[in-house]
């Protein structure tokens, strides 16, 4: 049973096997990040990491980056990783240094992201003993890693960061953690070099059998209405082109969901945009049925029109955002679900034929059988069903009566109206002047649900955003990460004002390592989502949602054009509709880090919306 | 339901707070748990006795399978395994009821391990049938402390 593997090596990196000159602890991390092609590390120093950063100003290979917040540091590790694939690298010291990346390994670890979070240690003899800055870190993230290490010999270090690499960035990817006890990175090793990887209690590709696959093309030629329902896995094994081609062979439309956002392009026929909570009403409707709209959840359901007889479930984990009540999710439908994760299989939803396997493979072997017999069935019915679903409850906003009564219009609109935006415009209009080739990141709320309606996304990697965790303040560092291994593509925050605010300090870090990230923030004083939620099942009662100067409500507060300026980022602010398309304009045509504030109100709801643990009988669209 | 799962885990660092972290991370109880190295240095079984039902069950062995250090896990069915606890219980005696405990423990091929004059040490090994009744008779005499190993299991074949 036992496994070897062999890396390949990653471009220049000199990956000679077998004993090294004589180094410090410090300086052997240091040469083997480089062995894995580390390019970029955002590290922020203190005592018990700065002898890995004195290392570390010898690298000529590695690029670190300062931030200003370890967890800026730590999201811009994940940023770089989901956009590229290759692991993030983000490092904190000690105590209050590692505990502030939890939040963002917590993130990789629910959105299966390489991360490898370093982290300093105390020396081993005060370990346990309360030291200063002393935290049990490898104790602290056991529920959030894929896998850690405490380093106890230095001699471990070469085997260990090979590992951890290649854990953290196999089968299904996830966080690790290298925790490095202070005495160690001081202690001086001959470092014996290794590329192999002995891991004999881990399978990272996982291959389906073709009887399995044979069923699957079975099982769509006996289908009526069949649905793709795909997630982040199919991004994650860059199988993206393997799915266009399936879903153009079968005629299967495809939903995703919004870690799967990409995945397919959205301005393809076929494509359902993404389902779930706030997903399009069309893409809940075919996997799931349409039902007769009910005013009282007590109503009995009344069906108007079956979903989905076939779910393929490729690369997903039924979510609960995704499913609503589980088991009226799809629920007269037969489920296939592929995944690399055999956990994933019944954890939340049952489904007649589960399959352990890598979605690239099972994808690729699933077309060579469709190319030699392919699908007779041309599912017409099925697409005039859904053509009609598209056309009934296409994604849609207006003016409200409760915008246009809002404080916004009636503090900072007198007399100009109908100049308000409403924070969707802003998306569609960014949409149409990037021409939807912009990597796009998010916080956490509405603004989030808003960016992935109506920015349509065509490439995997393309919307990056904390699902999972949903962990605000995810936004702007997230963006950082992605412009440095992008520095050639245009990267935009879309985020809240409430999600901005969490790490706003990260505009120090763009400005003075001339990142270009670019922020839009769509600012309603307010918690939209909380307030949402509020305004639907509280009866509007505000609970320490409103995020502006109760004593000046006027004023728009903070000022983030004035606090980007004293970070010597550009910045400005828009309030009407007519300023809107220039004010995007000038930020696009910026080649530095740019924050455009643009201030919406607060009493949008974002739509479609099926209230948690509901059904698509109570779609709000 | 009550399940014996049998793991094969990498000996190193942290191993047993992994495995023990699964389980309170998503609410399974362990009723017992027993850890020791095997003729490998490098591994050691792990024999956890747990409750749940058949869904539980299946994502546990599944939880435990994913931890890298996890070699191998075994979910065994009833008929399928051997199972050994082993007990050591310190029982209240007194003149009158001492020859009736070690006629108790000489029934139950247990061993009395220790004799001091106001209790005696027993130990007894045996499958969980076996060594609950035991213990069972015992409680009429006073059971003043007790320690147990925690079921071992071993598959047939």
């Amino acid at each position: 049973m036992s496994k070897i593997k062999t890396i390949k090596k990653r471009k220049t990196v000199s990956a000679k096997a077998g004993l090294g000159r004589p180094m410090l602890g410090s300086e052997i991390l240091v040469e083997a990040l480089e062995r894995e092609g580390v390019e970029v590390i955002f590290a922020y120093p203190g005592g018990a990491s700065m002898e890995l950063h004195q290392a570390l100003t010898k690298s000529k290979q590695i690029r670190v980056i300062l931030p200003r917040h370890e967890q800026g540091g730590s999201f811009a590790a994940e940023g770089y990783a989901r956009a590229t694939g290759k692991a993030g690298v983000c490092m904190a010291t000690s105590g209050p240094g590692a505990t502030n990346l939890v939040t963002a390994i917590a993130d990789a670890y629910m959105d299966s992201v390489p991360l490898i979070a370093v982290t300093g240690q105390v020396p081993q003899a005060m370990i346990g003993k309360g030291g200063f800055q002393e935290t049990d870190f490898f104790g602290m993230t056991l529920p959030v890693v894929k896998h850690s290490y405490l380093i106890t010999d230095t001699n471990d270090i070469p085997r260990i960061v090979k590992e951890a690499f290649f854990v953290a960035q196999s089968g299904r990817p996830g966080p690790v953690v290298i925790d490095f006890p202070k005495n160690l990175q001081q202690q001086r090793v001959q470092p014996v070099w290794t590329n192999e990887i002995k891991l004999r209690g881990y399978e990272s590709s996982p291959k389906a059998d073709d009887v399995a696959l044979n069923e699957i093309i079975g099982l769509i030629e006996k289908a009526e209405r069949p649905v793709l329902y795909v997630g982040g896995g199919i991004i994650t094994a860059n199988a993206s082109d393997e799915l266009r081609r399936f879903a153009k062979a079968t005629q299967i439309p495809v939903t995703t969901t919004l870690m799967g956002i990409g995945s397919f392009p959205e301005t393809h026929p076929l494509s359902l945009r993404w389902l779930g909570m706030h997903g399009t009403a069309y893409a809940n409707w075919a996997v799931s049925g349409e039902y007769k709209h009910r005013a009282n959840t007590n109503d009995p359901i009344e069906k108007v029109a079956d979903g989905a007889d076939l779910l393929l479930a490729f690369g997903v984990r039924f979510d609960d955002r995704v499913t609503g009540k589980v088991e009226k999710f799809c629920e007269t439908g037969t489920i296939v679900h592929i995944d690399i994760d055999p956990s994933e299989h019944n954890k939340n939803r049952f489904v007649q034929l589960p399959i352990i396997s890598d979605i690239k493979y099972a994808l690729n072997r699933l077309n060579g059988m469709i190319a030699k017999r392919p699908i007779a069935k041309k599912f017409s019915t099925w697409h005039a069903q859904i053509a009609k679903w598209k056309a009934k409850a296409p994604l849609r906003y207006s003016v409200s009566e409760e915008a246009s009564r809002s404080q916004h219009i009636t503090e900072h609109m007198v007399g100009k109206e109908n100049e308000v935006i409403l924070p969707q415009m802003v998306i569609e209009m960014l949409y149409e002047l990037t021409q939807g080739e912009a990597i796009i990141t998010t916080g956490v709320g509405q603004h989030q649900m808003w960016a992935g309606q109506w920015y349509k996304f065509s490439h995997p990697r393309q919307f990056i955003t904390s699902a999972g965790l949903g962990a605000m303040g995810f936004g702007y560092p997230s963006a950082l990460g992605i412009k440095v291994a992008h520095p050639d593509k245009e990267v935009i925050d879309i985020d809240g004002d409430g999600s901005f605010l969490m790490n706003v300090q990260e505009l120090a870090t763009a400005h003075i390592e001339k990142i270009a990230a670019k922020a839009i923030i769509l600012n309603n004083q307010h918690l939209g989502m909380v307030v949402q939620w509020e305004d639907r099942f509280y009866a509007g009662n505000r609970g320490h949602t409103y995020l502006g100067d109760p004593e000046n409500m006027k004023q728009i507060y903070p000022d983030y054009v004035a606090m980007s300026k004293s970070f010597g980022v550009k910045s400005e602010r828009v309030f009407f509709r007519k300023d809107l398309r220039a004010a995007l304009q000038r930020m696009l045509d910026t080649n530095e880090p740019y924050v455009l504030d643009v201030v919406t109100p607060y009493t949008e709801h974002v739509l479609p919306f099926i209230p948690a643990g509901r059904t698509v009988a109570d779609i709000i669209y | 339901m009550r399940h014996t799962i049998s793991v094969l885990v990498e000996n190193k660092f942290g191993v047993l707070t992994r495995v023990a972290a699964l389980f309170s991370g998503r609410g399974y109880n362990i009723d017992s748990l027993n850890v020791a190295p095997t003729h490998d240095p490098k591994t050691s079984k792990m024999t956890i006795v747990t409750r749940g039902d058949d869904a539980t069950l299946e994502q546990i062995v599944k939880q435990l399978n994913k931890l890298i250090d996890v070699i191998e896990v075994k979910d065994f069915r009833d008929g399928e395994y051997i199972d050994r606890e082993l007990v050591m219980v310190k029982v209240a005696v007194n003149s009158k009821t001492r020859a009736e405990v070690m006629q108790v423990t000489d029934i139950f091929r247990a061993k009395i391990v220790d004799v001091q004059p106001k209790s005696l040490t027993i130990e007894v090994t045996g499958s969980e049938g076996k060594v609950e009744k035991f213990l069972d008779l015992m409680v009429g005499f006073g059971i003043l402390e007790l320690t147990r190993t925690g079921k071992a299991a071993l598959p047939r074949n």
